[in-house]
């Protein structure tokens, strides 16, 4: 018969300790974590960066990933965005009731493989089991606290001193999920972005690249980022269209569904501000790791708190912010 | 080495930028030996999209202008005709299936989204068949198709009636929202300002829509250049396409032509999809009057199932339970006035204010493929 997860599980007996030490000890096992205290005591030096996530997704195991890859990936590179070394996770689960002990292993341990790429470790955890049909199979929480190794990164600071990059090709994530949640069936390469962006920050770091912002592309893709960063340094972004990195197999969808590719999510994909003087430095540590990363934009005042897309024939529009759900058009 | 066709290679050379500009170029030199302006319409939504997603309007001269028409399947659907779907959705044994964005769409009661947030069972599909699937996982509920689109996705619905009847599937409904384009084109065309009392639509000359040509071929938009002195060209919605098509019309008029020609020739032909015009008329005949959300009933515009397949007629089946009240469009809103050419999006006042595309109150406002719901992503930086 296949073990599954009983609602008994979460109610601090017998079966929640079997839970806790056979699954979730094992995978996350530290000092921190095994001494078993209220709460647990941390050593960091300096400043400190905090950030928490919740992370739900349909269908739970993607081309790319998992949510628990996922649920690991989006703290770390919270921290990562505001030059942190992730340092401490908290995790929280809340299981449905009658979900698989198996494909609960195999998130266990996608998150144990992303935390070792970080460097970091659960120092604490929660599980809570909900009667079924009450969630959709399961919903993990975590919050992260990293070391500042370097200080003023803000979204607030941008100036047309700055250039806008991005750290890889876009929308791969949000098309590879949206295939596969709606069951369109596509012989293709898509494959999710999802990946840990700590190690590209710390490579930049390295570098002594001078970064004035980073921001993650997850909801909301690039287009979102943009706007949000025009926004708050009061500029005017102006993009060269053709300059975003885009797939083939991601143009494909978005050419089917009628998307475009720079509203959909991003799960290890990047935007940068960096100095002019800097810029092409930061691009070349860039390319290590995905040759598609690209410098596509400046800054001007042209339209303040707007985002410009600048076509390869001359004209322009404006990139807006996505709102409510992705739905494809008609026609 | 395998020589493989990719995706870019179908689209690539219809967005080059140096054909477009050429093409911008030529267009400049026929606009200027015309003397006076040139109104062109774009029947389709799809083209609206093309139009300002690539900015095309920044490429014109002055003296030409597009006028953004009603060819927006999701964005001409009158609120009573959503209510229905929002009322059969509610239904405790109903799945109600649709197309894309046609479930944000708000009628007077709510949208299928907020109907779906309510615990109705609301899904979209990409092709009608997939109700056939559904109906095999749900045997003991009823999957009613709320059928939208023009010429161009009414052979599919009727493919799908086609099986139903074969298969002799019990649990699959239609209702029925399938209208068609010449007949809004000839109400453009005649339709009276009701203020002044006259003609005075705005419409020189019509980009054809060319994936409806498809099916129903060319030859639907004859009369325009016979009875109307309008010229039609046909065209792709790639942005060379369009360019093309513009330059098509402008040559008309510098050559005093006055035809209904194709750009958009790799896939439209004169007389179109004959297997799937068959399929149609089987099992479809016309509705007298369909309404079109913000220009109101147009004669012979819509169409519905036949007497015979009543049967399968999720209209008449609950005819029952659905409203029959008819929704007046907003008071505020001008979307029939930029549907005929005769007002801006800008000009409306509750443009971007009360009107935007997360809460539509007008038609052009629903789907990005409106107007107004172009304008206000996109915007118009010149």
């Amino acid at each position: 018969m296949v073990k599954t997860v009983p609602l008994s599980a979460g109610n601090g007996g017998e079966e929640n300790s079997e839970l806790i030490s056979r699954v979730f000890y094992k995978a996350f096992k530290n000092d921190i974590l095994l001494k078993s205290e209220d709460a647990a005591l941390l050593d960091i030096d300096g400043k400190v960066a905090m950030s928490t996530d919740s992370f739900t997704v349909t269908p739970l195991f993607f081309n790319g990933g998992d949510i628990g890859k996922l649920s690991i990936c989006g703290t770390c590179n919270d921290l990562a965005m505001m030059g942190a070394k992730p340092k401490y996770l908290t995790v929280g689960f809340i299981i449905e009731e009658g979900f698989g002990y198996r494909e609960l292993e195999k998130i266990v341990r996608s998150m144990k493989k992303e935390l070792e790429i970080n460097g970091a470790v659960i120092v604490s955890g929660d599980t809570k089991v909900m009667p079924k049909g009450t969630i959709d199979k399961v919903i993990i929480n975590t919050t992260g606290v990293g070391e500042v190794n370097y200080e003023g990164i803000s979204s607030n600071s941008i100036t047309e001193d700055d250039l806008i990059l991005v750290s890889r090709d876009i929308g791969s994530h949000g098309a590879t999920i949206f295939t596969a949640r709606e069951g369109i069936e596509l012989s293709s390469n898509l494959k999710s972005d999802c990946a840990s962006l700590y190690p590209i920050v710390k490579a930049l770091l390295d570098e002594r690249v001078k970064i004035t912002a980073l921001r993650d592309a997850t909801r909301g893709g690039l287009s979102a980022v943009l706007n949000e960063w025009a926004r708050q340094s009061d500029i005017c972004i102006e993009i060269d269209e053709e300059s975003i990195p885009v797939s083939q197999e991601v143009f494909g969808v978005c050419e089917m569904l009628g998307f475009e590719p720079t509203m959909l999510a991003n799960e290890g994909t990047f935007c940068l501000a960096i100095n002019r003087d800097d810029a092409f430095r930061a691009l070349e540590v860039l390319k290590r790791f995905n040759e598609n990363a690209q410098i596509i934009g400046k800054v001007t005042d042209a339209h303040k708190k707007r985002v410009v897309l600048n076509s390869s024939y001359g004209t322009k529009r404006f990139l807006d912010t996505p709102t409510g759900e992705l739905l494809p058009r008609i026609c | 080495m395998k020589e493989s066709l990719e995706l870019k290679n179908l689209y690539d050379d219809f967005r080059d930028s140096k054909t477009i500009k050429a093409y911008s170029k030529l267009i400049h030199q026929e606009a200027k030996k015309l003397n006076r302006n040139i109104n062109i319409m774009e029947v389709c939504g799809g083209h609206t999209h093309t139009i300002m997603k690539y900015g095309l309007p920044q490429l014109m001269p002055k003296n030409i202008k597009f006028i953004h028409g009603p060819g927006c399947p999701v964005c001409i659907m009158p609120k009573h005709r959503i209510d229905h779907a929002y009322t059969l959705a509610m239904q405790e044994d109903v799945i109600l299936v649709t197309l894309g964005d046609m479930i944000k769409v708000p009628g007077s009661k709510g949208s299928l989204q907020q109907a779906r947030a309510k615990g109705a069972d609301v899904r979209f599909v990409y092709s009608p068949m997939e109700c056939i699937k559904i109906s095999k996982d749900n045997p003991d509920k009823k999957i009613i198709f709320f059928a939208i689109g023009f010429e161009t996705t009414t052979p599919m619905t009727a493919g799908l009636i086609d099986v139903v009847i074969r298969q002799n599937i019990k649990n699959i409904l239609f209702h029925i929202n399938h209208v068609t384009v010449p007949e809004v084109m000839e109400e453009l065309i005649n339709s009276r300002d009701e203020h002044i009392d006259s003609y005075n639509n705005q419409i020189d000359a019509f980009l054809g829509p060319s994936h409806v040509s498809v099916i129903a071929g060319a030859k639907i938009y004859e009369k325009f250049p016979k009875e109307y002195h309008r010229p039609v060209v046909v065209s792709g919605f790639e942005p060379v396409d369009v360019m093309e098509g513009v330059l098509m019309i402008l040559k008309q008029f510098n050559e005093n032509r006055c035809e209904n020609e194709i750009q958009y020739k790799r896939v439209v032909s004169f007389e179109g999809n004959i297997k799937a015009q068959e399929m149609i008329e089987r099992y479809f005949k016309k509705a007298s009057l369909f309404k079109w959300r913000g220009l109101g009933n147009v004669s012979n515009s819509g169409w519905k199932l036949k007497e015979e397949y009543s049967y399968l007629d999720a209209e008449v089946i609950y005819k029952d339970i659905l409203p029959i009240e008819e929704i007046e469009d907003h008071k505020l809103c001008i979307c029939g006035d930029i549907l005929r050419g005769i007002a801006h999006p800008t000009e409306c006042t509750i443009f971007g204010t009360a009107c935007k595309p997360n809460n539509p109150v007008g038609s052009c406002m629903v789907s990005s493929e409106g107007a107004c719901a172009a304008y206000y992503k996109y915007g118009n930086l010149i």
